[in-house]
């Protein structure tokens, strides 16, 4: 007995360390590559870090200038209001989108289902720098194919740039950011329709329930938890969107007309190296991300302890 | 044929099918709205440019040919970039492989001190964005003096994936029961033993996906490489298709070549992609389905 405890003491002594070596791997790349640069970044953001610290001046501490300068920015703030609204516009309509789609696959016959079921798998599966040639092919003024079918239906889109404008700039962007988050959206919420039993459906239009009845009382309720994680990674994606957004400013627009948060970070940092406040306008995305995320990282911690 | 058949077959397409036949309908157009882009790349990257000119597209790659795609291989810049996507995908495989599956071992195999905020601390970096940390990024790597070099983008790629795979492996180390490696341990093997004789062949599937998870990452990254890989001289697959779109913005383009291009970025990544969807979906909500 005393032996059989004092044998159980050491391994679990012996495995009280090994959980911790198992995981100094990734916790050192993290360190390395987040964690210092996460720090660098707040020291920088209330630093003057210019064109001349680039060559090795020493950077004056301006405690929080940076954030104030950018405070008192206009341009800060339509930025800001632009993202805000981007990402609104493009969550909202990719969740509708996504869930029209949803209920579509449910009610449509199977071979349809099927078809719609590749179509999405295959635009998702398109890395997006390919799809962003793509989409500039299709946008193209001179011989784009949108252009083309808009002059066939008759409308006035003979050699129309897409891309001159800030509002149909941001229109096209919206066309191709919904295009490619609507099939993670329409799968995730066709798998959770597809646990609604039937019976429960029937029951309730025997008992009288309406088609809008049982949409809002039976399947928006059991579908809700996947609904808001899903509208919630939305919103985190939508407001970091930088790739779309960058393709198609290189594609040739007016950069400054069209930044959000993501490329103004860029244009500021690698474009005119204004790191001090190129990293305040980073802590701000950051601090903002990090608390859209803590509702859904909650959600994940209970998976992770039951 | 009789007036009654008739009738019968016509009673039953009124009762059942307008909702089917509409629903149909627009379920098709759902589909070809989606496949249409993918469908436009391929057939372009069929065709000649002199076609792709003509103000009237044309919707079948009839009598078109691979010479674009000889004309990109050929190109002398494909090839150094696939190379450079090579060999970054296959080290951020392989570390972020190795260390995601120690860690996924290390919480879901042992309750230690610290566990919780280690959770905690990867469920949040899996969710800051590239584009929060890149300019910082950009500093360190050019202070040591790896821009432009594979290792670099490689740390920051490992860094960046690392935490969702120990997250998608977390689940599956956690399906594979301890009592059989403990049934094991009974029959004399020692918990090394147990674990790589038993535990370890059964978490195949789970690596296989989270490497291919890990591949489509490092094969599509775009906004890290954009910084940390200024170089014309060291371009990733990604970086280097942006070089048509920044051309066809002042030049004339040759959208032939360029679709032969995509696609052939395009090409391993839908292959690999639906392969793993599945469990990306699952991995991705499986906290609100079970919460």
């Amino acid at each position: 007995m005393t032996a059989l405890t004092s044998t159980r003491r050491t391994i679990r002594r012996r495995a009280s360390k090994a959980p911790y070596v198992l995981i100094l791997p990734a916790v050192a790349v993290l360190i390395l590559a987040m964690g210092y640069p996460l720090v660098w970044q707040i020291i920088t953001s209330t630093q003057q870090f210019g064109l001349s610290q680039q060559f090795g001046q020493p950077a004056p501490f301006v405690g929080v200038q940076n954030y104030v300068t950018l405070a008192t920015d206009p341009y800060m703030w339509t930025v800001i209001g632009r993202s805000l609204l981007f990402c609104a516009a493009c969550a909202g309509a990719t969740m509708v989108v996504g869930a029209l789609i949803a209920l579509l696959m449910g009610a449509a016959p199977r071979g349809v289902r099927i078809a719609i079921q590749i179509s999405l798998l295959l635009a998702w599966a398109m890395p997006v720098v390919a799809a962003m040639t793509v989409w500039n092919w299709l946008f193209n003024w001179r011989i784009g194919v949108v252009n083309w079918l808009l002059t066939s239906l008759g409308l006035p889109f003979r050699d129309h740039n897409w891309l001159e404008d800030p509002i149909s700039f941001y229109a096209v962007a919206l066309i191709i950011v919904v295009w490619m988050s609507v099939p993670f959206v329409a799968f995730s919420l066709y798998a959770a329709l597809t646990q609604v039993s039937g019976e429960v459906l029937e029951a309730a239009q025997m008992d009288g329930a309406s088609a809008n009845q049982r949409f809002w009382s039976i399947l928006v309720p059991v579908i809700r938890p996947v609904l808001s994680i899903v509208l919630l990674l939305q919103v985190i994606w939508d407001l970091r969107v930088f790739t779309q957004i960058k393709l198609l400013q290189d594609a040739g627009s007016v950069a400054n007309e069209t930044n959000l948060l993501g490329t103004y970070i860029f244009q500021l940092g690698t474009g005119s190296s204004n790191f001090g406040l190129a990293s305040a306008v980073s802590i701000f995305v950051l601090v903002l991300t990090v608390a859209i995320s803590a509702f859904y990282v909650r959600s994940m911690l209970k998976e992770d302890e039951s | 044929m009789t007036p009654s058949t008739s009738s019968g077959t016509g009673l039953r397409r009124r009762r059942v099918k307008p909702r089917t036949i509409i629903l149909s309908i627009v379920g098709i157009l759902v589909a070809l709205v989606w496949i249409f882009p993918v469908y436009w790349m391929v057939n372009s990257s069929l065709l000649s440019n002199v076609v792709l000119q003509d103000a009237t597209p044309t919707f079948a790659p009839i009598g078109g040919s691979l010479a674009n795609f000889f004309a990109v291989v050929g190109g002398g810049t494909f090839l150094p970039a696939l190379g450079m996507s090579v060999v970054i995908a296959a080290i951020v495989v392989a570390f972020c492989l190795l260390f995601a599956f120690l860690a996924a071992l290390a919480i879901s195999r042992f309750r230690f001190r610290g566990r919780r905020g280690f959770v905690l601390a990867i469920l949040f970096i899996q969710m800051l964005p590239a584009e929060g940390l890149f300019i910082a990024q950009y500093k360190l790597m050019s202070s040591i003096g790896l821009l432009n070099s594979v290792i670099g983008v490689s740390v920051l790629y490992v860094a960046a994936v690392v935490p969702f795979t120990i997250w998608m492996l977390r689940g599956f180390v956690a399906g594979i029961p301890l009592e059989l490696e403990e049934a094991a341990m009974v029959d004399g093997l020692s918990r090394t033993q147990a674990f790589f004789r038993i535990t370890f062949p059964l978490l195949a599937p789970g690596l296989i996906a989270s490497g291919v998870y890990t591949f489509l990452q490092a094969w599509n990254e775009f906004t890290i490489a954009l910084v940390v890989l200024p170089s014309d001289a060291s371009q990733t697959l990604p970086l280097w298709l942006r070089g048509f779109i920044q051309a066809s913005a002042t030049h004339a383009t040759d959208w032939g070549q360029v679709m032969a291009a995509s696609t052939l970025v395009a090409l391993p990544v839908i292959i690999f992609f639906l392969f793993v969807q599945g469990r990306m979906t699952s991995g991705l909500v499986s906290g609100a389905v079970k919460g």
